[in-house]
């Protein structure tokens, strides 16, 4: 497994924080300490759903320094391939489950004067590990938090108690809306802006702030892409001398792993580059889903991020 | 042969998208400086939105007079990079996101301004910068840790404790200086004739 060595767990709490999000707690199952980890990092937590192996990633979301437990909070995803409901129907304290080593695509910039954080629903997960590590530090932050309604916003009220001054809360059900130019417009000269959201949402901050003249190194953003689903084709592995099937709703990942390949990752969800693969050929077209590959790779057709890429045709043949 | 890494490498000044433009120069920036507004498309604009800061360049180039005539909203010349540098600070801290910030002339003061950016947070990557006229170097003795501005020849003697030092490609972006390492050491006295390098 990729990821360092897998940490064995057992769930300690299970705490639902509204109709979609619950919190859920882990301990190790061998009594050490968790590696300590920074503001903004994931870990991939692998399930065994019935007989599937579901790897998803989630943003560890407590004190960072804090090594006796790993917290994440999952939404409920009613319309996704799975691996959150199976997280909320069927763990519970004391299911086991093994977790990744904690990997950071979404770090603070420790150069920057001052941090703006943007989260939109259950976004806000790597901003609650971040703040943490922004008061040990002793670092200058302000979040900015939208959500549908109070009762979807996770953390809204523990937020407002314990950094009231630093945080602002928008609500959709009240009309409240995010003056985003006006934000931006008044950040300190090396303000480093986070935003992790939506898709849409991330594209409407990352724009208006490059319109703004904001330097592309100031901006980070952060987002899991869950893979899509899609007809079933071939993959040989042209390395391995074996074929796979991909199922309608398994990943290229998942179905190489399924074959007892064991290749490169880190995030499953597009973003990091880990799982790139060179294709040999390709009998069809290539669905390119990632934040990864340049435009000009991915108009090439020579490479694949199989966690969340998939093909439309009958096979592609793979270097693995 | 590729320049070894830290070697800092300058482009050409370009009006970026920006509320507020920040622009400093010596001597023979003043050039880069007059064709960075040459090239705004709404000159008005960009005028009224730039700040300049002048200084002499190495030998004492002055072309002040140049860069006033411009009409920025606001050009301040002072004697020396040094007499100025509270101003570029305050600048700084009083900036916000958004502000361009532009550096043109000599290496030494592209290097010491740049290093004010990114201690004010800004991303190095962030700001613009274009060498224009003399190449003379700022370098510090490794040495005894004095830096010697404007050293065009190589072989120097350092400034601050007199020995030989032969002037390094290898660049501090911290101390905005190249690296002067004495050339004598293992034969004293054995000093090349100093060649004049970085006019």
């Amino acid at each position: 497994m990729s990821g360092g060595t897998p940490i064995p767990v057992v769930v300690s709490e299970v705490t639902p924080l509204n109709d979609l999000v619950t919190r859920f707690r882990f301990r190790r199952r061998d009594g050490l300490p968790f590696p300590a980890f920074s503001g903004g990092a994931h870990t991939v937590v692998e399930m065994d759903d019935h007989g599937t192996r579901r790897r998803n990633p989630y943003s560890l979301m407590g004190d960072p320094a804090d090594t006796a437990a790993y917290s994440i909070s999952v939404r409920r995803d009613d319309a996704g391939r799975g691996g959150s409901l199976y997280l909320h129907r069927h763990v519970r304290p004391g299911s086991e489950l093994v977790l990744s080593h904690p990997v950071n695509l979404f770090p603070l910039d420790l150069r920057a004067r001052k941090h703006l954080f943007i989260a939109g629903g259950i976004g806000i997960t790597p901003f609650l590990a971040m703040i943490h590590q922004c008061l040990r530090l002793g670092l200058r932050f302000e979040l900015h938090y939208t959500a549908r309604t109070r009762a979807l916003g996770a953390y809204m009220d523990d937020l407002e108690r314990q950094h009231g001054r630093n945080v602002r809360l928008y609500l959709d059900d009240q009309d409240q809306r995010l003056d985003l130019s006006g934000l931006l417009a008044r950040q300190p000269l090396g303000t480093a802006l986070y935003v992790c959201g939506p898709k849409p949402m991330i594209a409407w901050v990352l724009a208006t702030a490059r319109d703004m003249g904001w330097p592309e190194a100031a901006l980070h953003s952060e987002e899991f892409l869950a893979p899509p689903t899609g007809a079933p084709f071939r993959a040989s592995l042209a390395r391995s001398g074996i074929g796979v099937t991909v199922g309608p709703h398994q990943s290229l990942l998942e179905a190489i792993e399924a074959a007892g390949l064991d290749p490169p990752y880190l995030c499953r969800g597009g973003a990091c580059g880990q799982c790139e693969t060179d294709v040999l050929a390709c009998e069809g077209r290539i669905l390119h889903n990632d934040h990864w590959l340049t435009d000009a790779q991915k108009a090439s057709g020579t490479k694949i991020m199989p966690c969340v890429s998939r093909i439309e045709g009958p096979s592609i043949t793979l270097d693995r | 042969m590729e320049p070894i890494l830290s070697r800092p490498r300058y482009g050409k000044l370009a009006p970026a998208k920006g509320r507020a433009h920040l622009a400093m120069a010596d001597g023979e920036g003043a050039g880069a400086l007059l064709d960075l507004v040459a090239q705004a498309p709404d000159r008005a604009g960009f005028l009224a939105a730039l700040h300049v800061i002048y200084v002499p360049g190495p030998g004492g180039l002055d072309r002040g007079e140049e860069v006033s005539r411009l009409g920025a909203a606001l050009c301040h010349r002072a004697p020396s990079l040094a007499a100025t540098l509270p101003r570029l600070r305050k600048v700084l801290a009083d900036a916000h996101m958004g502000t361009q910030v532009y550096l043109a002339g000599s290496e030494g003061l592209i290097g010491q301004a740049l290093r004010e950016a990114m201690e004010a947070g800004l991303p190095f990557s962030a700001v613009q910068t274009e060498q224009r006229g003399s190449l003379a170097r700022r370098v510090q003795c490794v040495h005894c840790k004095g830096v010697t501005e404007e050293v065009v020849t190589d072989p120097f003697r350092c400034s601050h404790c007199g020995l030989h030092l032969f002037v390094r490609d290898h660049y501090s972006r911290r101390l905005a200086a190249f690296q002067g390492v004495n050339i004598d050491a293992e034969e004293p006295g054995q000093v090349p004739l100093p060649v004049v390098r970085f006019a």
